[in-house]
C-alpha cells in the first residue's frame, strides 16, 4: 500500500475522531473504510496520534474479527454459520458457496476477486439461510441457485 | 392533479434480502395516469410473506405478498388493479386482521411496518413522543418510579429490573452520566433490535431521552453491531431529524436539559454484547470483560454512572410513560410483566416477530404461529435464547415463555429468540458447535472458557467417534467440563455455554451414542 495513502487515511480519521472520547474503534473503522484494511504501517501513525503504544493499537485490531491487516478481495462474501441458518441446511449453502467461489473460509482467492468469510448471525434468521455479498444481504438462499457471485 | 396513491414497501433488511428493493424500484411514478408514491417502512414481521407491500385505499391499507417475482410481478399486480386493492391470488387484504397479527399484543412494536421511519411527523402522528411529553412534566425520581412500577425487566438477556438499575444511576452524584444502549444483538435467532432500529428508530431515541431525563445523563451512545448497516443509516437519519426538531441536543424541548446520542459501531465480536465488554469497546479498547463490582450503574462508561439497556428495553419505555405503569403491568404473568418480543426463526413455516404478553407456550409459538417446520418434517427441538440458551425437546413444548417457568426447566429466555429444528438435526453437532462458538468468541480472560471450550470440542468429537470405547468416560468428562465452565467463568459466555451442551446431552442422548 502506498505510504502517502495510508498517512492520508490516518490523518483524516484522526482529524475526524481524535477529539471524541475513546475514539480508537471509530478511527480503525474510518481507516478500514478508506483502505479496505488497517495495514501494519498505519499502526504507529494511529498510536502516535492518540498517545497510545503500538502494542495497544495492535491489540485492539487483533481482538476484533472485523478489522483486517491485509486488503480483502474486491468482493467480500460472508456466509452465516450460526444456529438458525444451520437449521435451514446452512451447511449445504456453505459448501455450495465454497465450491462456486473456489476458495475456503477465511481466504482470498488467488486472483484477488473475492474473499470468503464465516459470520455468526446477520439478523436474518427468519429468512434463513442467509449470506451477505459486498454488504448486500441475501435471504432464503437456495444452494442450487446462488445467483451472481464473482 | 390527483393525489398520489401511497404504496408501502418495507426497507427492513430481511425484506430487502428477499427482494423488497427490486419491488420498490419496479413501481412506476404513475400507472394508468394515477400518480404513485412509494413509502419505505419497516417490516410488520410476517417474514414468510415478505416482500409484503400495502396499498392505501379509501377502505384502508390492503396487503399483497409475498411479492417475490420482482418487476414482472409488480407490473402484473398493477395491471390487475393493485391501486384499488383489487382481487389477486397474492392479495392478503387488511393485514391487521390476519390471525397471526391480530392475536398479538403489540406495544413496543406497535408502529412497526406502519410508520415511516424517516418521518418524525408521522411518528408523532402515530402516538410517538407522548412518553417524552409525559416525562418532561415529571420529576426525575417520578419517571424512575413509573418504570419500576411497570415491572419492566431488561430484554437483553439478564432480565434485571430496569427501574432498580435506573434508580442506582439516579442516586449517584457524578460530573457526567451516560445512557449506553446495547444494540449488539449477537444471538442467533434474534432480530427485534434490528427491526425496531430500522422500522421505528424514534422509539429508541425517545426511550433513551426519557432515560437521560430520569437519571440525569446528558449523553447517550448506541453500540451497534457492524453487521447492521441498514440500522446504522436509519438511526443516523432519525437522530438528525430529532435534533433538527429540538427533541435532542441542547435544551431538549425547552426543558433546560441537554441530551444527545451518538452511534458507535462494534467490530464483529459477540462478547461485546456483554455489558462490561461493551463498555470497554465503547472506550476504544479490546472487549475484555470487566470484573464486577463495581457495577456499570456506579462506575460504567469512562468510569461514570451508566445505564446499560437493550434496544427493546429502551424502546418500551415510551409506551410505559405514555400509558402508565398500571397499563403495562396488566400484561404478563408472575414476575414477568408486560409483553415480550419473541423472534421465531430457523426451520419454521411462518417465522417472524411475535409480541405477546409473557406466558404463551412454546407449542403455541412453534405450531400456532409458526405452523411447524418449513421443511414439513417433524419438529425435534427448539433453542431458546441464543447460542447460550438451552435446547428443549418436543416433550417440553408446554413450557410457558416467561423467565421463571423457563428457569425451572433449566432453560432461559434471553433476548427472546426461538430457533426451530426439524428431525434431521444432529444434536451432538449442535453441542459441538456451542463449544466451538464459545472458543471463537471467548475474550480470553478466563481459562475454563478460553481453553475449556476447545477441549470440549475435542471431547465431543471423541464421543461421537467412540474410537476406543471411552464414550461413557468421555460423556462424564464433558459433564465435568461443563461444571468447571459454569463455576469458573467470569461471564455468561463461558458460564452459560453449558446450557446448550448439557440440554443436548440430557434430552437427546441418542445423538451422542449413534455409532
Ligand atoms: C456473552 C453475553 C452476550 C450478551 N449479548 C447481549 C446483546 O447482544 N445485547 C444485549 O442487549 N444484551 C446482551 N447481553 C446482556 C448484557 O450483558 C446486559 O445484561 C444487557 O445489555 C442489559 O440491558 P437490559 O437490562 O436492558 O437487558 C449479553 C450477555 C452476555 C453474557
Ligand atoms: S467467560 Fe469467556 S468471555 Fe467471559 S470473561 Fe471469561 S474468558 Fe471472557
Ligand atoms: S443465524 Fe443466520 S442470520 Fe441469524
Amino acid at each position: 500500500m502506498r505510504p502517502d495513502a495510508v498517512a492520508q487515511a490516518v490523518d483524516a480519521a484522526l482529524a475526524a475522531y481524535a477529539k471524541e472520547p475513546g475514539p480508537l474503534l471509530e478511527i480503525l473503522h474510518a481507516v478500514q473504510g478508506e483502505l479496505g484494511c488497517v495495514p501494519p504501517e498505519a499502526v504507529p501513525l494511529i498510536a502516535d496520534g492518540l498517545n497510545l503504544s503500538r502494542a495497544e493499537v495492535h491489540g485492539v485490531i487483533s481482538f476484533y474479527h472485523h478489522f483486517r491487516e491485509r486488503p480483502p478481495g474486491r468482493v467480500v462474501v460472508q456466509v452465516c454459520r450460526a444456529e438458525a441458518c444451520q437449521s435451514m441446511n446452512g451447511d449445504a449453502l456453505a459448501d455450495a458457496v465454497r465450491q462456486k467461489l473456489g476458495v475456503d473460509f477465511g481466504q482470498t482467492r488467488a486472483d484477488g476477486a473475492v474473499s470468503l468469510e464465516a459470520v455468526y448471525c446477520l439478523g436474518n434468521c427468519a429468512c434463513a439461510p442467509a449470506m451477505m455479498v459486498d454488504g448486500e444481504l441475501r435471504g432464503r438462499v437456495d444452494p442450487a441457485r446462488l445467483g451472481d457471485l464473482p | 392533479m390527483s393525489v398520489a396513491i401511497r404504496i408501502f414497501v418495507p426497507q427492513d433488511a430481511s425484506a430487502r434480502s428477499v427482494g423488497a428493493d427490486a419491488v420498490a424500484a419496479a413501481i412506476p411514478a404513475r400507472h394508468s395516469g394515477i400518480p404513485i408514491s412509494v413509502v419505505r417502512t419497516g417490516s410488520r414481521g410476517l417474514y414468510w410473506l415478505e416482500p409484503l407491500i400495502e396499498v392505501e385505499t379509501p377502505a384502508g391499507r390492503v396487503a399483497y405478498g409475498p411479492i417475490d417475482g420482482g418487476a414482472p410481478e409488480v407490473h402484473e399486480l398493477l395491471d390487475a388493479g393493485l391501486l384499488s386493492g383489487a382481487a389477486h391470488p397474492k392479495r392478503l387484504g387488511d393485514i391487521t386482521t390476519h390471525a397471526w397479527l391480530e392475536s398479538q399484543q403489540r406495544l413496543t412494536s406497535a408502529r412497526l411496518g406502519i410508520v415511516d421511519p424517516a418521518d418524525i411527523d408521522d411518528y408523532r402522528a402515530q402516538g410517538g413522543y407522548a412518553g417524552l411529553d409525559a416525562a418532561l412534566s415529571m420529576a426525575p425520581a417520578d419517571i424512575v418510579r413509573v418504570v419500576s412500577e411497570s415491572g419492566l425487566r431488561g430484554r437483553g438477556g439478564a432480565a434485571f429490573p430496569t427501574g432498580i438499575k435506573w434508580q442506582t444511576v439516579h442516586d449517584q452524584s457524578a460530573p457526567q452520566k451516560y445512557i449506553a444502549c446495547n444494540a449488539d444483538e449477537g444471538d442467533s435467532g434474534t432480530f427485534a433490535d434490528r427491526m425496531l432500529m430500522e422500522g421505528d428508530p424514534f422509539s429508541l431515541i425517545e426511550g433513551m431521552t426519557i432515560a437521560g431525563l430520569a437519571v440525569g445523563a446528558t449523553r447517550g451512545f448506541i453500540y451497534l453491531r457492524v453487521e447492521y448497516p441498514h440500522a446504522a443509516r436509519a438511526l443516523a437519519r432519525a437522530l438528525e431529524a430529532a435534533r433538527a426538531r429540538g427533541h435532542l441536543g441542547r435544551d431538549v424541548r425547552g426543558s433546560g436539559r441537554d441530551f444527545d446520542i451518538s452511534v458507535r459501531l462494534g467490530a464483529g465480536a459477540y462478547i461485546c454484547g456483554e455489558e462490561t465488554s461493551m463498555l470497554e469497546s465503547l472506550e476504544g479498547r479490546r472487549g475484555e470483560v470487566r470484573v464486577r463490582p463495581p457495577l456499570p450503574a456506579i462506575k460504567g462508561l469512562f468510569g461514570q454512572p451508566t445505564v446499560v439497556n437493550n434496544v427493546v428495553t429502551l424502546a418500551t419505555v415510551p409506551v410505559i410513560l405514555a400509558r402508565g405503569a398500571a397499563f403495562y403491568r396488566e400484561f404478563g404473568m408472575g414476575k414477568s410483566r408486560g409483553t415480550i418480543l419473541l423472534q421465531l426463526a430457523g426451520n419454521v413455516k411462518r417465522g417472524g416477530l411475535v409480541e405477546r404478553a409473557f406466558g404463551i407456550t412454546v407449542n403455541e409459538l412453534v405450531y400456532g404461529y409458526g405452523g411447524g417446520s418449513a421443511t414439513g418434517r417433524p419438529v425435534r427441538a427448539v433453542q431458546i435464547g441464543g447460542p447460550l440458551g438451552a435446547y428443549l425437546p418436543e416433550s417440553q413444548f408446554d413450557t410457558p415463555l416467561d423467565y421463571e417457568a423457563l428457569t425451572q426447566r433449566g432453560a432461559l429466555l434471553g433476548h427472546g429468540g426461538v430457533v426451530v429444528f426439524d428431525d434431521r438435526v444432529d444434536m451432538a453437532r449442535m453441542a459441538r458447535y456451542a463449544l466451538e462458538f464459545c472458543a471463537i468468541e471467548s475474550c480470553g480472560k478466563c481459562t475454563p472458557c478460553r481453553l475449556g471450550s476447545t477441549r470440549g470440542v475435542e471431547i465431543v468429537d471423541r464421543i461421537v467417534k467412540s474410537a476406543n470405547g471411552t464414550r461413557a468416560a468421555d460423556l462424564a468428562l464433558l459433564d465435568e467440563l461443563c461444571d468447571t465452565m459454569e463455576k469458573g467463568s467470569l461471564c455468561g459466555l463461558g458460564g452459560m455455554t453449558p446450557f446448550p451442551v448439557r440440554s443436548a446431552m440430557t434430552h437427546f442422548r441418542e445423538d451422542f451414542e449413534r455409532s
